[in-house]
């Protein structure tokens, strides 16, 4: 997958997301604007009540998050692949790989963990990159 | 297939311990997972190939499923120790008279089942690991996470253990193995990882397991990044005689989260074992 791709799907996550009524519900109760880079292309992601209310594309210079996810845009592709290889299916998988970080306060990516991987696997379920 | 229940003194204190059971023929005692219960292994016992040869076993560790813990349980920092966990497996098979049973294990299951070739093999026909290796490189180093007041930890176990599913795992077979970590006890999945991190580093002795007297067979999911295959091709590599199989399409919950793509691994594995028993 091209570099412009991956950008491009991460642009489409307030779309994604908030057309899935049971993802929303499950994210009810968090609020947060959280950070995912693609390279060193950072997107701020902010968080309302389940929504995705915005989603900012970077550079970032003085702006905070509670967490962020970075990989490649290689990895990304790999990760939102609708059958992903092994390595390349979890957010943790990919963290273990070595081709994933995760970073900053990890406590609302805890308690909210099922919501946020949800959120992070919706182009695979939507196949845009297969 | 039939639950019942059981009384076991562990560490000097009485326990009552939940198992099911069906089939018939030579013992085939299942270990679950950490976190879990023994219905992991419901597809095993309803399967007819299994169970027109063998008669499966699987109890609820104490703290897990139907089995309470011990009394005093609430004043307890619970932590799973390799001793405790090789009793607990000794006192079951002895309280049903176990001869020589088959023990299938499955994550610390398998782990435990390395330990029981180390100490023990010549009280058991055969032992099975899924998902075991002699060390992991661990993929978290905080289990608090796993048990503290602002986080609830029945979601918090099933959305990690989602990421060791394999993706072609059917959704109902997948969501069934994750609702029985949200239903796990506080702090009870912390606490069994215990045993599996601080004492489970067993490299430099399962060079010493002597399959000779004790067949071993290792079988890991491709999908399985806690137990990878890798983790399990140099265990095997370790141990002279063992039989690695790495399964496709399967994560670190075969028997649960794929029923149906395990047993194409399982039964001929069981059949071999059934084969070398006749011979």
């Amino acid at each position: 997958m091209r570099t412009p791709d991956a950008h491009a799907i991460v642009a489409r996550l307030p779309e994604l997301v908030n057309a899935d009524g049971a993802l929303v519900r499950r994210g009810a109760r968090l609020t947060t604007s959280f950070l995912l880079a693609v390279d060193d292309v950072e997107f701020l992601i902010h968080v309302v009540a389940g929504r995705l209310h915005a989603v900012e594309q970077g550079p970032l210079l003085l702006r905070s998050w509670s967490f962020a996810v970075r990989a490649t845009a290689e990895s990304w592709a790999r990760f939102w692949q609708p059958l992903p290889a092994p390595g390349y299916h979890d957010l943790f998988a990919m963290k273990k790989l070595g081709v994933a970080r995760v970073e900053g306060d990890l406590w609302p990516l805890m308690a909210h963990l099922r919501y946020v991987k949800d959120v992070l696997a919706a182009p695979r379920r939507a196949r845009l990159a297969g | 297939m039939v639950g019942r229940y059981l009384h076991l003194d562990l560490g000097g204190r009485p326990h009552r311990v939940y198992f099911e059971e069906a089939g018939e023929g030579w013992p085939l005692v299942c270990l679950h997972t950490a976190g879990a219960d023994g219905r992991q292994f419901r597809h095993l016992m309803t399967d007819r190939d299994v169970t027109r040869h063998w008669r499966v076993v699987a109890f609820d560790m104490p703290r897990h499923g139907k089995s309470l813990p011990p009394a005093g349980w609430q004043d307890e920092d619970y932590r799973l120790t390799t001793d405790a966990y090789v009793e607990l497996i000794l006192a079951f098979c002895g309280a049903l008279a176990l001869e020589r049973p088959v023990v299938l294990g499955c994550s610390i299951g398998g782990k435990i089942v390395l330990e029981l070739a180390l100490r023990a093999p010549e009280r058991f026909r055969a032992l099975i690991g899924l998902e075991a290796a002699a060390y992991q490189t661990p993929w978290y180093d905080d289990t608090s996470w796993l048990h503290r007041p602002d986080v609830h930890g029945g979601e918090l176990c099933s959305a990690l253990m989602s990421g060791l599913i394999a993706p072609q795992a059917p959704a109902e077979a997948r969501w069934e193995t994750l609702w029985m970590y949200a239903q796990g006890g506080p702090g009870v999945f912390r606490g069994d990882l215990h045993f599996y991190r601080a004492e489970g580093n067993l490299r430099d002795r399962v060079g010493r397991i002597e399959t000779a007297r004790c067949p071993l067979y290792l079988l890991t999911g491709e999908y399985d990044f806690s137990c990878t295959p890798d983790d399990t091709r140099e265990t095997a590599a370790r141990i002279r005689g063992a039989r690695l199989t790495i399964m496709k399409e399967l994560g670190h919950f075969p028997m649960s989260e794929h029923p149906q793509r395990f047993r194409e691994y399982l039964l001929p594995v069981l059949e071999e074992i059934r084969g070398a028993r006749s011979a």
